[in-house]
């Protein structure tokens, strides 16, 4: 489902381009590239590709420009490469509207799970069947949740977060979009909300809430719903 | 060839002088040209030396030459380079001197000095020439010079004898005894006659006086023979010494050694010299002693005991001092304890009572196999009784044992009749018992006989006469008398005894608490702020201090804790007694016109400045008081050399501290960059050969290497980014709610352990509350501890998480079935770099200091231990700042 589809590659290293070139091309889909910020912004427009792939460093101007001015006209996925350490701009980039991010020395693997569940989420947004995570399986129409054939009973902050994860699958969500997206503008900065009730919901649906392999924890920045 | 024996005279000297020749290649040559009197021709022979020495090639300068007008001998200095003398202008007149300072600064290899018995011109450094050369020769500086025998100190006497005339100018024999070589310049006294006559030696008229006074046959023959006995003299040692095989300095082998005593008497003078020719002759040591006793001595007396101490160091004597009230035991105690088996004393002039032991008597009573010399002193001296045996009270002291014995006298003569006569002398008795507690014996016998008197005349009847009616009364008076003066001379003795023990006592208590003032100084500045405190205290004297740079040389700002200014003069002052490692300034024999008394500051190891003292009163120090003083700079300087010592220690530390974690950074970062880098480069060459790519499981195996190589890079890189967050100062927590349990199972993940190998438990407080920390840091620490007990646990034994709210804290601690931590290296495996010996390859000795250093970000700690059931358990312990939220 996902073949066919143009990755624009924006990373000023050569030897990166080239192993993301490989690994996708690898997997059926097509590539194109840019070295620079400048040229990358043109090719968003010119090559109209289906998701980007964005290093934060490069040569002429930063990332986080990039990104805005992509976000200044479409809602195109972007998934952020980066190195570890710098966990502050992967958070701004994500809750400026990045997809989700990447941290240098990555594994393929792990690249093109990303890539998949970005160019999947697109076509899975308002997929009314139920959909099943292991033994869980929850009705987003019906707003019902069931664990190994068994209905769930979950306070409305949790059914709000499960659908929020639930729509967002695969992809990182930051600690303040998720309190943003349930609990409103207000309340971005009380990152104890989303623990608690986290921690409480995964007691819930996870088999082993010791254990969590639903709703992983992406370290210092929010959560992932489901193992990639 | 130093004569270890002649260098004894001075052994401060000599050790300073050999540590002076170990850091020169060459040492410094003293030869004298040694004659019996002027005219024998020891300039010019030392010229002829010195051209010789100048056509081999060494660098040679006239400091001082004397030619008298003589035409040959002015002959011979053509040629010589001369540094110029230096001019002193003393009341009028303008008098020349041998320029010390240019000497020193022009450096020749040779230097000649003429008349090494030459007093200086007053303000001068040094007040005789001597000292000059002394100084000459300690900067490496070889000197040639000129002397005659009636001017060594130990002759001066018998000099004196065969001419008549008092020689003046004198040099200590230790002088003589440094020099390398000694050359005797003979002329029989008829040859020299003759040249005296032919006016050779003086001008015209100066020759005629002299032939008729000095220039007598009969002394010429005699000073000749002076000369060349003790040149033979000085050979017989070096032959003894030669066969003996003792050329070396060290302790006597001949076991003899000589004790002599000295007083505040010139005649004292006389007996040390005798007892120096002793010692020599016999080839023994000799000490001299000098046993204070407590009378106070008369300004004059001070300092000829003073010139007699000095004499006998001079003369090669280790001088030592002692306190007794009786001289004869303090002089035993001594010899005995040095070992004496010859004592040595002057005759004393002084009769002793007949109902008493002499000193004397005593001494040979109680020397036992010690022999006892005693030496007659001159006739003139006979008449000053020795200090050692004179009682002396002032007057005052009569005057009120008369007045309070007249007293008691006349109370009660009016009531004799009712207390009875006999009560009386008992009244008196009392009068002069108590007497004695204040006062010395001379007193005390006068207060005994007049009471005695006055009972007799005033109160037994018959009254106002000196006769006795009855035999009980004459018995009485006699026994009252005897009484009276065996409790008045007792108790003054007693108390005497007493004084001296207070004196010592008052000694050691003063130096005691000076070591102790000391020793609670912790620094440089307060050794010296104890040490000018202490010294005020003791000796009543404004202090100064200069302490030596770190490059050796001498501060010329004195340390601020200083109680006088100085000026430029003065600094030159103590700057010569720094380098010179001697006493100088006021009242010694370097620029005695100085203000202050500059003594230097020579630790065991180091020298470390000098203490310049302003006494306040006119005179030099008294014996004790210097002994006392120089006790105190030795502890200052002990305790200076400690303090610099840890000061420098400290620095040198923290240099080789950086040096070696430079070190090991560049080493271990070296080695682990590279060893990952050179297994991806080899799997990725070995993936491109072509023979060993045709295999699928090889190059899915160099594939996976090229992974492992990768991630070690990757954390070793994590880890030094880590480091430099932390050195830079840069780390500062941003703190937010978190879940420990989500938090120790992100550490898990990220270590990844297989399960099979390392299977890791998470136990946890059930009600564990949310807990503020930086996630991102806390995780970091834990998965460092987690790695390394991965690393260092055998396979399938377990691991162990756990956390629990204990009291304030969140406590997490990480146990492991692995080897532990070698017991001591509980605190060390926290440092930078370090790395358990033995531990395999892989590892900066960085991860857990990157621990200890993002816990301690969040005010907690983190320690190791080993558990009794095996295996290391780290514990972190993080504080509970605020408490948990309500959601």
């Amino acid at each position: 489902m996902t073949d066919g589809q143009l990755i624009l590659i924006i990373d000023d290293e050569p030897q990166i381009r080239r192993l993301l070139l490989l690994t996708l091309e690898g997997s059926g889909l097509k590539v194109t590239q840019a070295s620079t910020g400048e040229e990358g912004t043109i090719r968003v427009r010119t090559d109209n590709p289906d998701l980007v792939i964005l290093d934060l460093g490069l040569p002429d101007m930063d990332g986080i420009e990039v990104l805005k001015e992509i976000r200044r006209t479409s809602r195109l996925p972007v998934i952020i490469l980066s190195v570890r350490s710098s966990e502050s701009d992967i958070i701004t980039a994500l809750d400026l509207g990045a997809d989700d991010y990447l941290t240098k020395p990555f594994r393929t693997g792990e690249l093109l799970a990303r890539v998949r569940a970005c160019l999947r989420k697109q076509q899975a947004v308002e997929d009314q069947e139920p959909v099943s995570f292991g033994t869980l399986t929850i009705d987003l129409a019906a707003r019902t949740v069931e664990k190994k054939g068994v209905p769930v009973k979950l306070t409305a902050i949790e059914y709000s977060l499960l659908a929020l994860f639930v729509r967002n699958a695969g992809r990182v969500l930051t600690h303040k979009f998720i309190l943003e997206a349930v609990w409103g503008m207000a309340y971005n900065e009380e990152t104890q909300y989303t623990r608690v009730h986290v921690g409480h919901l995964r007691k819930k649906i996870e088999d082993d809430p010791a254990n969590p392999t639903l709703i992983q924890t992406e370290s210092g920045i929010g959560y992932r719903f489901t193992k990639l | 060839m130093t004569d270890p024996q002649d260098s004894r005279p001075d052994p401060d000297a000599l050790l300073r002088l050999l540590k002076r020749k170990q850091e020169r290649d060459e040492e410094a040559k003293l030869k004298i040209f040694f004659g019996m009197c002027a005219g024998v021709g020891k300039t010019y022979a030392m010229l002829q030396s010195a051209h010789e020495e100048k056509r081999k090639g060494l660098d040679i300068a006239v400091g001082y030459v004397e030619t008298h007008g003589r035409v040959e001998t002015e002959a011979l200095v053509q040629g010589l380079e001369i540094i110029p003398r230096r001019k002193i202008e003393y009341r009028g007149t303008s008098l020349e001197e041998m320029d010390l300072d240019a000497i020193l600064a022009r450096r020749p290899a040779l230097v000649l000095v003429d008349e090494l018995a030459h007093t200086n011109a007053p303000g001068s450094r040094h007040p005789k020439r001597y000292q000059d050369v002394a100084e000459l020769l300690e900067n490496g500086i070889s000197v040639f010079t000129t002397l005659n025998v009636q001017h060594l100190e130990s002759r001066a006497d018998t000099v004196a004898q065969i001419a008549g005339a008092q020689v003046r100018e004198t040099i200590p024999d230790s002088v003589f005894s440094l020099a390398h070589e000694i050359e005797l310049i003979d002329l029989p006294p008829d040859e020299l006659l003759r040249r005296l006559a032919d006016g050779k030696v003086y001008a015209p008229e100066r020759s005629e006086r002299a032939r008729q006074h000095f220039f007598r046959k009969g002394n010429l023959t005699a000073l000749r023979e002076m000369a060349l006995r003790l040149t033979a003299e000085r050979v017989d040692h070096q032959l003894r010494e030669y066969m003996r095989g003792e050329r070396i300095a060290g302790p006597w082998k001949s076991g003899q050694r000589l004790i002599v005593a000295i007083s505040p008497s010139p005649h004292s003078a006389t007996v040390i010299r005798w007892a120096r020719r002793t010692s020599y002759t016999l080839g023994a040591t000799w000490a001299a002693v000098y046993v204070e006793s407590l009378q106070t001595l008369s300004a004059a007396a001070r300092k000829q005991l003073a010139d007699n101490i000095r004499l006998a160091r001079e003369l090669g004597a280790d001088v030592i001092t002692t306190a007794d009230a009786r001289v004869d035991r303090g002089l035993l105690r001594i010899a005995r304890q040095e070992n004496g088996t010859h004592i040595l004393v002057g005759k004393s002039a002084q009769r002793t009572p007949f109902w008493r032991k002499s000193p004397f008597d005593r001494l040979i009573e109680d020397s036992g196999g010690m022999d006892i010399y005693i030496v007659a002193g001159e006739e003139e001296q006979q008449r000053a009784p020795l200090r050692l045996f004179r009682r002396f009270s002032s007057w005052q002291h009569y005057a009120v044992a008369a007045v309070v014995v007249s007293l008691i006298a006349a109370l009660c003569f009016p009531i004799r009749n009712i207390v009875g006569y006999q009560t009386v002398s008992l009244l008196l008795l009392l009068t002069v018992t108590l007497l004695a507690l204040r006062l010395s014996s001379g007193p005390i016998l006068l207060a005994a006989a007049l009471s005695a008197a006055v009972w007799d005349y005033f109160f037994i009847p018959p009254i106002f006469t000196m006769s006795v009616g009855l035999g009980v009364d004459t018995l009485m008076l006699a026994s009252y008398f005897i009484i009276a003066i065996v409790t008045g001379v007792l108790s003054a003795r007693s108390r005497t005894n007493e004084s001296a023990l207070h004196l010592r006592e008052e000694r050691a208590t003063a130096l005691f608490n000076l070591t102790r003032e000391l020793s609670q100084a912790n620094t440089v500045d307060g050794v010296v702020r104890a040490a000018v405190a202490s010294l005020k205290r003791f000796f009543d004297a404004d202090v100064v201090a200069f302490l030596s740079s770190a490059d050796g040389d001498l501060t010329n700002t004195p340390h601020p804790e200083s109680t006088f200014a100085v000026d430029e003069k003065e600094f030159a002052v103590a700057a010569w007694s720094y380098w010179n490692e001697k006493k100088a300034g006021r009242f010694t024999d370097t620029l005695p016109g100085a203000r202050g008394v500059y003594y230097p500051l020579s630790g065991p190891r180091y020298s470390l400045g000098v203490i310049g003292v302003r006494l306040s009163g006119d005179g030099p120090l008294a014996l004790d008081q210097e002994t006392l003083l120089q006790n105190f700079l030795d502890q200052i300087a002990s305790a200076l050399e400690r303090e610099s010592l840890s000061d420098i220690s400290a620095k040198a530390m923290v240099v080789a501290e950086s040096e070696r974690l430079y070190k090991t950074l560049f080493d271990s970062v070296s080695h682990e960059i590279r060893t990952p880098l050179a297994a991806i480069a080899g799997s990725a060459e070995s993936i491109m050969n072509e023979d060993l790519a045709g295999d699928q499981e090889v190059r899915r195996q160099l594939a996976r290497d090229i992974l492992t190589a990768t991630d070690r890079l990757n954390r070793l890189v994590g880890n030094l980014l880590d480091m430099t967050r932390l050195e830079s100062g840069l780390i500062r927590p941003r703190l937010d709610w978190c879940d420990v349990r989500d938090l120790l199972n992100a550490c898990v993940r990220k270590v990844n352990p297989d399960p099979s190998r390392h299977p890791v438990e998470i136990e946890m407080q059930g009600d564990l509350p949310l807990v503020r920390l930086d996630y991102g840091l806390i995780e970091q620490a834990i998965t460092n501890i987690l790695y390394n007990a991965v690393l260092y646990s055998p396979s399938g034994a377990r691991i162990s998480l756990q956390a629990l709210v204990d009291r304030e804290s969140l406590v997490i601690s990480i146990a492991d079935h692995g080897p532990g931590v070698p017991a001591g290296m509980e605190e060390r495996i926290f440092e930078k770099f370090y790395r358990v010996p033995g531990t395999p390859a892989g590892g900066t000795g960085l991860g857990l200091s990157i621990v200890r250093g993002f816990v301690q970000a969040h005010k907690g700690t983190v320690t190791a231990r080993n558990r009794r059931e095996g295996g290391a358990e780290f514990t972190i312990r993080l504080p509970l700042e605020t408490a948990p939220p309500s959601v």
